[in-house]
């Protein structure tokens, strides 16, 4: 009994109760939809969690469902009952991280600590694996390799993702952020550049500042920020994330800004939810709180601001939403409206437009097949609209719409880019 | 009987595809429950996509004596799919592979996994409509909808799904696939089995197949809020409404406590103080509605409301039905388990349910609040508790086995949309007395004699009483 009495604390048992399992959960959820079982829904989950407290089930029970979420969220957002999904997630992702750390092999705890100690927090490194990638790609080593086929062999999801790498830009001297810019403005704001963000698409950020600067803004970078943390969490490394996020906290706590702005919806998903990684108790909850409600995503931030839109763009354009910037941030309808602002741009909005495209941090190298499936289904609705773009907020969607816009051989008709590099073209921002 | 490896394997070979044959623990448990009450776990999970894997499960279900479950998307409010003697829960929501709509004869022909919401999306195209509407429309499966009998907030002007089943295709209990029914508006040959296997819950045959009625599309729709200060001249309201030649598609009622927790959860800017909120939608043709809108306001007036403010445009109507789509997030606030239920009385006594409603609130001490479709007299007394409390869920139990008494009392009946499933089956005596039971009872004697069909389901075993637990 005590022994449950334990699990129940730890996993957010007492969360459970508040779902009603109506089931008015399922049609929003992407693994439910592809997958067809019960198990792989969020009110499947929920009750699997629940009966791992009582002891009903083991954790070997409860491994596979947690692992395939996506973590997007959609069914939060869906709710009637307002089920606190994600902290029930996150709590059966410790608790099956712990128990599965107890049984791992020395080669995997290696291997995880180099990934997400050593490397997602590291500039250093992660500069090196960048100008590294850059230099794969110019010297045209990628294409022989590809050829080769080598990768394949020791990993066919790699081998995909290997495929559709972005070409990867040097990021700009950022020499001429660090200091105050002498624009008088009324919004100041520092800026979030994400570590997997900074390495595949600095250009983003790089056009990211330059755009703020350009609707106004005072634009400050503070080069001792660190990785968000999120794929940690998602990783059961939650100690590592906390590690960041006192990092973090302390350091834009050292700027008196309007906002902290990123262009990663990931990243800002984790940032605005830095106070959940503390109990009420801990002195760092209140700073983490604080942190928090200056995080915002630069669509937030660009459609509330002038932003000088001089080149029309003529296109047919979609949007696929990032789902953390939809569910846990809540920004819905800013990017949308600043697409809309684009003279030119036809939109169309495509159906089940909110619907996860698969991509979820790295689930699409660990659950490759799963997510290839909800690649899918997320494609059949892309090809519906027939646009010549699509615009995404967020890094992995960026790199999840590449490889759908490859596997239905669309590349020469369908191109994929980010917001802020859309609307940097649309504003003659180079 | 036992489920043994033996019979598994025979199972899993009855589909062609084994990833739609689930053993796991994980699945087992997942396919546990409804949206009602209890949780049990069954042997094993098939499924099925066409009628003739349906037909060898059931075969292999009769031979062996195996309990089936047949299960939509399990949004049941009455326990219908629970395998309460384990077995084989047959799970339709991926057959969802029909939906044809026959435009010139108004006709829809879908499998049993086809989302409800998407047969009138698919008939809207035609300018057509499929009628019933079950809150969770968009989530159920048809197959649930007609083995439960479904209905909806529509249900006072278009009645609940057996109103629009021409006819059906099903397996029987040793295994056989049968027609039912047909396809016209008119068809009196012989016994109607199409209406007696609609609500039947899965106890007398297997759903595979439905083709379904659909109606012309109404042109526009009204939306009106009514407040009162009185409930009671709420309910007066609903029945003079209805007397004055006046068919409304929708009428909602929301009580005062359901009031103050909406405004409390949303701050909507909705009247705390009135005793009840009555929306009233109608539809039809435009100008047709207009001159009829003006007659339910002064009908309303002259019953004693306090005002009634019409929807000028769609945002507004939105805006006004939003109160009563918030009503089941904002009562969970105050504590987590929610208790539906919806017993139905005739119109004219929906003034004397509230007054009993309010002494049974009073007497078992429990947080009760009333909304739903009042136009019907399909009123939904929703208890709010937490199952965790033992004390107080033995107080619920008694509650609401008095809310179904009173029901029954004032000539209503326990269920007007749910069905019966595990919930209910207690009180079934209450409402249909010995005999009326026995004959319902020696129907499933003679189309399931072995039993397999759903059991557990719709009548009561010796001595049982209703109980809400779920362990």
């Amino acid at each position: 009994m005590t022994n449950n009495k334990i699990l129940q604390d730890k996993l957010a048992y007492d969360e459970t109760f508040s779902c009603v399992q109506c089931g008015y959960c399922l049609p929003a959820c992407p693994t439910y939809l592809a997958f067809g079982k019960e198990s792989h829904s969020p009110r499947g989950r929920i009750q699997l969690v629940k009966l791992a407290a009582e002891g009903k089930i083991g954790f070997e029970d409860l491994g596979d469902s947690i692992d395939c979420c996506l973590g997007c969220r959609a069914c939060e957002t869906i709710c009637p009952t307002n089920v606190e999904y994600g902290k029930i997630l996150d709590s059966a992702i410790d608790v099956l991280g712990a128990f599965r750390k107890s049984q791992q092999s020395i080669s995997e705890k290696v291997v995880r600590n180099i990934v997400f100690k050593k490397v997602l927090p590291n500039k250093k490194i992660l500069k090196i694996v960048g100008t590294g990638l850059r230099l794969y790609q110019r010297t045209k080593a990628d294409k022989v390799i590809r050829k080769s086929g080598v990768i394949k062999q020791v990993s066919p999801s790699l081998a995909t993702m290997e495929q559709i790498t972005p070409r990867i830009y040097k990021p700009e001297s950022r020499e001429n952020f660090q200091v105050n810019s002498k624009l008088k403005t009324k919004t100041k704001v520092a800026f979030f550049t994400g570590c997997i963000m900074d390495t595949f698409f600095a250009r983003v950020n790089d056009l990211s500042m330059k755009l703020l600067e350009k609707a106004g803004c005072e634009v400050v970078l503070q080069k001792e920020q660190t990785c968000c943390g999120a794929l940690h969490q998602h990783s059961a490394e939650k100690e590592t994330a906390i590690e960041l996020a006192k990092k973090n906290i302390e350091v834009f706590e050292q700027l008196d800004c309007d906002y902290i702005v990123n262009a990663i919806g990931g990243c800002g998903a984790a940032l605005v939810e830095y106070d959940h990684l503390f109990e009420k108790s801990d002195p760092w909850f209140g700073r983490a709180k604080k942190f928090s409600l200056k995080n915002k995503d630069i669509s937030y931030i660009l459609s509330r601001m002038e932003l000088p839109i001089t080149k029309p763009l003529h296109m047919r354009v979609t949007y696929q939403p990032s789902c953390h910037l939809t569910n846990v941030q809540k920004i819905v309808n800013e990017p949308m409206e600043l697409i809309r602002k684009i003279p030119g741009i036809e939109f169309t909005q495509m159906k089940n437009q909110d619907l996860c495209c698969g991509s979820a941090g790295i689930y699409n190298i660990v659950h490759h097949e799963e997510s290839m499936m909800i690649l899918d289904m997320k494609m059949k609705t892309v090809k519906d609209v027939k646009p010549h773009l699509i615009i995404t907020t967020n890094p992995g969607c960026h790199l999840q719409m590449i490889l759908g816009v490859k596997r239905e051989g669309l590349e020469s008709t369908v191109s994929v880019k980010h917001l802020v590099e859309v609307l940097a073209e649309a504003c003659e921002v180079s | 009987m036992k489920v043994t490896e033996d019979i598994l394997e025979k199972l899993k070979k009855t589909l062609a595809d084994p990833k739609r044959f689930l053993t796991s623990e994980a699945d087992l448990y997942s396919f546990s429950f409804d949206a009602s009450f209890g949780m049990y776990k069954p042997d094993v999970v098939c499924q099925p996509m066409s009628s003739t894997e349906v037909a060898s499960i059931v075969r292999i279900a009769n031979e062996y004596l195996i309990p089936l479950c047949p299960r939509g998307r399990g949004t049941s409010l009455s326990g219908g799919p629970l395998p309460v003697h384990g077995g084989i829960v047959l799970d339709f929501s991926l057959w969802d592979t029909k939906l044809v709509i026959d435009e010139e004869n108004l006709i829809a022909t879908v499998s049993p996994g086809v989302i409800t919401s998407h047969i009138n999306d698919a008939a809207n195209e035609f300018g057509l409509m499929y009628p019933p509407d079950p809150s969770s429309a968009h989530v159920s499966t048809i197959g649930g909808n007609l083995a439960e009998n479904a209905g909806g907030p529509r249900g006072l002007k278009y009645g609940v799904t057996k109103n629009y089943v021409l006819g059906l295709e099903i397996v029987t209990a040793d295994g056989k696939i049968v027609r039912t029914g047909g396809q016209t508006i008119k068809n009196v040959t012989g016994y109607d089995l199409t209406k007696l296997i609609v609500g039947s819950e899965g106890t007398l045959a297997i759903i595979t197949e439905a083709t379904l009625r659909l109606i012309p599309k109404p042109q526009a729709s009204l939306t009106a809020m009514v407040l009162f200060d009185d409930i009671i001249d709420a309910g007066s309201a609903i029945s003079k409404v209805l007397v004055s030649g006046i068919m409304p598609s929708k009428m909602e009622i929301m009580d005062q406590s359901s009031i103050i927790a909406v405004e409390e959860y949303a701050s909507l800017g909705l009247p705390v103080d009135v005793e009840a909120i009555l929306l009233i939608e109608l539809d039809g043709h435009p100008l047709a509605i207009e001159d009829e809108m003006q007659r339910v306001k002064s009908v309303c007036m002259n019953v004693g409301a306090r005002s009634v403010q019409v929807a000028q445009d769609k945002k507004e109507e939105a805006e006004l039905w939003q109160a009563r789509k918030l009503v089941s997030p904002a009562i969970v606030k105050l504590k987590p388990t929610k208790i539906s239920e919806d017993a139905t009385i005739p119109r004219s006594q929906i003034p004397e349910m509230f007054r009993r409603l309010k002494l049974i609130k009073e007497k078992y001490n429990i947080h009760l609040v009333v909304f739903g479709h009042a136009g019907d007299g399909n009123l939904h007394p929703n208890i709010i508790t937490d199952q965790r409390d033992k004390e107080e869920m033995r107080r619920v139990e008694m509650a609401v086995a008095e809310i179904f008494k009173a029901a029954i009392d004032l000539g209503g009946t326990l269920s007007g949309e749910h069905g019966i499933g595990t919930m209910k089956s207690a009180f079934m005596e209450m409402e249909l007395g010995v005999d009326g039971l026995a004959m319902m009872k020696s129907i499933k004697e003679a189309w399931d004699p072995k039993n397999i069909l759903n059991p557990g389901k719709i009548f009561p075993v010796k001595g049982q009483r209703f109980e809400l637990r779920n362990d």
